[in-house]
């Protein structure tokens, strides 16, 4: 961070977003931290029976039952691998919880709006649809994804759509 | 100064609507020959309770009508009004009337006005034709009145005193009986009216001294949501000290204990009348307390008769927190069942005091459980009672004479499902009215009692409600319903059994009413009563025999929160099945099993053939026990069909509390809910009927396949060729 007068700081901190930063694999990816309720182990979890193969189940987090997803499976990532590192971080998304599954999560980030590149059109299994950007941290890429739109999208198969 | 009365909008309209349900019960009880005092005294308290909220709220219109209405009652309490039974039909209507306009002012809407003055018309009329008086007061604006104390305005006399209470009406505001606590929010809300000067006195008899502009009537008003209208009494200061209204205050107004009765209605041609008119237009309560209001000096001591104990002593709570309150407590009763199989992992002995604490612990939450979900259940009384109206008026409708009666109206049932059965039932029992029981001449002809009977009758059995509408009418023709069958083009043949038969009335778009009537005959609606049924988790069942009559039966479970269910194992995977809907369980042996149409396997018990739905298969779990003969069949019964469930082990019977999967996720097919075990793990509830429905949708989607692997799994191979 650069040393500014504390009073540009300020302003300049009205337009910053802090992220959770977390992993999948070898790449970063970054949700804003306003979504996120808790972050806690992976256990316990109900199978569902006919759901797509990323939707591990249910578990109960103190009296309510909440999805898992992995993230991982979604992504398509080679390695898939349950131990005591993974994690699972629960958001609010639409008044719902969704827990997500993730290798670990590394730290909180404060991001200042040009930090945060246009993401290229460039997935075939992540749609740009589904991030708010690239955020560039000196040598570091964070993958900012958009929560909401991506557990409330149609091929989550998350949430009911009316039409159904 | 200000208090913002919009917040009690919702109180005074939901109390309200409990008054007018009562109103209803009381007029519909009464007998007319001979009434009882004590029923027209509660139809008068409670019209005049309406009448003094409308009044605050400033709901012209509805104050107006209740106005008028509890005048007539007035009379009629005092025995100067004759009952009839064409006068309780004229109560009646205006009770529906006065449930119009609150349902108007609920919605933001203002009442219709042309409703409303042909009501006012009609009980006028009424007082004139009765008792040859006119009804002092509140008319419509579009009636005139001859009369300058029908007019809503008040009179000379009154103005004269209301410039006088002006200048600074001080009267003495005396609370009898009430205790401290409701005593200090009283006096507070009367600082909000106006000044406190002194406040002086005890528990039985307080008196505040109050100098406010705003009038009796709405000081009472806005006291009565704390207290009753008899523990308050409101008199002008007589101390000379007070101000010069004062001494014309107290020329006017009787001193409370001279005027037994409320001095409104039985004022009837004093001038004391004009002054018992409320204010028309300012509702001082509404607004702000120094917005000119003529204020009344008249006394309202209010200690008329008004016995005692009438009331329930209830709170209201909004089902919310009813429902966060169950939602803990179901989280204290998981809590403790994970302790508990923490302490039985101990070594008792050892540990006598934390088993002991734990024992009761057990005991202490499962009464706090029951506790509190019996907060839930409300009586089936609250449905049972809208139903002499229905049967009133529909029998009326159809010159039918009908008898109503009722049993078990003290049987509990969870809010949320008395509260949906009451469409479906009222369905059934104008259907019943109009196609079960017969005129009354053929009824005659048929050596039956010219008065048909209907009964309603609720009852608990095991975890059930048993709701039930018998008639004692012709039953069901079972000829005619078959014709009318193949009419719709239904398929039907003469050999189907007579409870099968019943069930055609379901049928969508089946009806055997010759004629169409305004009561039913368009055969919409017994389907969507069987559906919401279903809905609820229940079924109807249909009895009839021809010449005595119908019986039709709706089963309910008790509540939809908790539920009695059998946990079952497949695989390593824990399931819970709805207790209600299992029969039995056995090993099926290879000899009661029959393999159909290649992967369809059926299973015999005692001379019925079940289909049988493999848990494993439906829901795929892996490891599960594949041979036939090594699982447990589960007999299971949903929407009227039974099935054969193969699972792997029976683990136990509980009680689990349902939480739904569609607050955070999505529904399931064949599963209905979810639920929390004791280890703190999620188990699905199963839904019967979707599995069955997801175990043949598996086979089709497999069919074209034919792999050896499915084929396998069912280990039909080996059934083909043992059967």
């Amino acid at each position: 961070m650069n040393q500014t007068p504390e009073a540009a700081m300020a302003a300049a901190e009205a337009h910053n977003r802090e992220f959770l930063v977390f992993s999948l694999g070898d790449e970063e990816y970054a949700v804003d931290i306003l979504k996120v309720q808790e972050i806690r182990g992976y256990e316990n979890v109900t199978r569902i029976a006919n759901a797509p193969d990323f939707i591990k189940g249910v578990t109960n987090l103190r009296g309510v039952i909440v999805p898992i997803v992995d993230l991982r499976i979604k992504f398509h990532l080679d390695k898939v691998e349950y131990g005591g590192q993974t994690v699972v971080i629960v958001v609010n998304v639409e008044d719902r919880v969704v827990g997500i599954v993730v290798d670990g999560v590394s730290d909180v980030m404060t991001l200042s709006p040009d930090q945060i590149k246009p993401a290229p059109e460039f997935g075939v299994t992540l749609s740009s649809d589904f991030l708010s950007g690239l955020g560039s941290l000196e040598d570091r890429m964070l993958v900012i994804v958009d929560i909401d739109k991506l557990l409330t999208s149609d091929e989550m198969a998350l949430v009911e759509r009316v039409a159904e | 100064m200000r208090m913002d009365i919009t917040d009690f909008y919702e109180t005074f309209f939901e109390e309200a609507e409990e008054l007018l349900a009562d109103m209803e019960r009381h007029l519909l009880e009464l007998d007319v020959d001979e009434p009882d005092v004590e029923q027209l005294n509660a139809i008068f308290r409670a019209a005049h309770s309406i009448k003094g909220g409308a009044g605050t709220f400033g709901f012209d219109v509805l104050q107006k009508t209740t106005h008028l209405f509890e005048n007539l009652l007035d009379h009629t309490r005092k025995g100067e009004l004759a009952l009839r039974s064409d006068i309780v039909d004229t109560f009646l209507e205006t009770k529906d009337m006065l449930s119009d306009q609150l349902d108007a002012y609920r919605n933001g809407d203002e009442p219709d006005q042309e409703a409303f003055e042909r009501i006012c018309r009609t009980l006028q009329q009424l007082a004139l034709e009765e008792i040859g008086q006119d009804l002092e007061g509140g008319a419509p604006p579009s009636k005139p009145e001859p009369e300058p104390a029908a007019t809503p305005e008040p009179s000379a006399e009154s103005q004269a005193a209301d410039s006088a209470a002006d200048g600074g009406g001080r009267r003495v505001v005396a609370l009898l009986g009430v205790a401290d606590k409701d005593r200090e929010l009283l006096v507070e809300e009367l600082g909000q009216l106006g000044e406190v000067i002194e406040q002086r006195g005890d528990q039985t008899r307080y008196e505040v001294v109050l100098e406010s502009t705003i009038s009796d009537d709405d000081i009472e008003a806005v006291m009565c949501f704390i207290v009753d209208a008899d523990q308050l009494e409101i008199s002008a200061e007589a101390a000379p000290a007070a101000s010069e209204a004062a001494p014309a205050a107290s020329e006017e107004a009787p001193a409370p204990s001279e005027s037994p009765t409320q001095a409104e209605p039985s004022s009837q041609s004093a001038p004391a009348a004009t002054s018992a008119t409320p204010p028309a237009e300012p509702q001082p309560a509404t607004k702000a307390p120094d917005d000119k209001v003529p204020a009344k000096p008249k006394s309202k001591a209010k200690a008329k008769a008004k016995p005692g104990g009438s009331e329930s002593t209830s709170i209201r709570v909004s089902v919310d927190k009813v429902d966060q309150i169950i939602n803990l407590v179901g989280e204290l009763i998981i809590t403790q069942s994970m302790l508990d199989q923490t302490v039985s992992e101990l070594d008792g002995p050892a540990n006598g005091n934390l088993v002991n604490g734990m024992s009761l612990l057990q005991r202490n939450a499962r009464d706090l459980q029951e506790a509190v979900m019996s907060i839930r259940m409300i009586p089936m009384d609250f449905v049972f009672s809208r139903f002499p109206r229905v049967v009133r008026e529909t029998a009326g409708k159809l010159g039918k004479e009908i008898e109503l009666v009722t049993e078990g109206e003290s049987t509990e049932l969870d809010k949320s499902l008395t509260e949906r059965i009451i469409d479906p039932l009222t369905h059934l029992v104008r259907n019943s009215l109009d196609h079960g029981i017969e005129m009354p001449d053929d009824r005659e002809a048929a050596g039956k009692p010219r008065t048909g009977k209907l009964t309603l009758s609720a009852r608990h059995q095991g975890g059930n409600i048993i709701i039930e509408v018998i008639d004692d009418g012709a039953g069901l023709n079972r000829d005619k319903l078959l014709a009318k069958a193949r009419e719709n083009g239904l398929n039907v043949s003469d050999s189907m059994s007579d409870d099968e038969v019943w069930q055609l009335i379901f049928a969508p778009g089946f009806s055997t009413a010759k004629a169409v009537t305004d009561v039913s005959g368009r055969g919409v609606g017994m389907d969507v009563v069987k559906r919401n049924i279903q809905g609820m988790g229940g079924h109807v069942v249909i009895m009839s025999r021809p010449g005595e009559g119908t019986t039709i039966r709706i089963v309910l479970p008790l509540t939809l929160a908790i539920l009695d269910g059998m946990s079952i194992k497949v695989g390593e995977e824990m399931f819970i099945l709805p207790l209600s809907a299992v029969l039995e369980s056995l090993q099926p042996t290879r000899e009661e099993l029959y393999a159909m149409a290649g992967d369809d396997v059926v299973l015999k018990v005692r001379d019925e053939y079940l289909p049988v739905v493999a848990v494993h298969e439906a829901l795929d779990v892996a490891g599960a026990k594949t041979e036939l003969t090594e699982t447990i069949a589960v007999i299971v019964q949903g929407e009227g069909r039974r099935y054969a469930l193969l699972v792997d082990d029976l683990v136990g019977q509980q009680q689990v509390v349902v939480k739904n999967l569609e607050t955070n996720y999505r529904k399931v097919p064949g599963v209905s809910a979810a639920t929390i075990l004791g280890d703190g793990s999620v188990a699905l509830i199963l839904d019967i009927t979707g599995l069955h429905k997801l175990s043949r949708a598996k086979k089709e989607a497999r069919r074209p396949r034919r792999d050896a692997d499915s084929l396998e799994a069912f280990s039909v191979n080996e059934l083909e060729t043992s059967s």
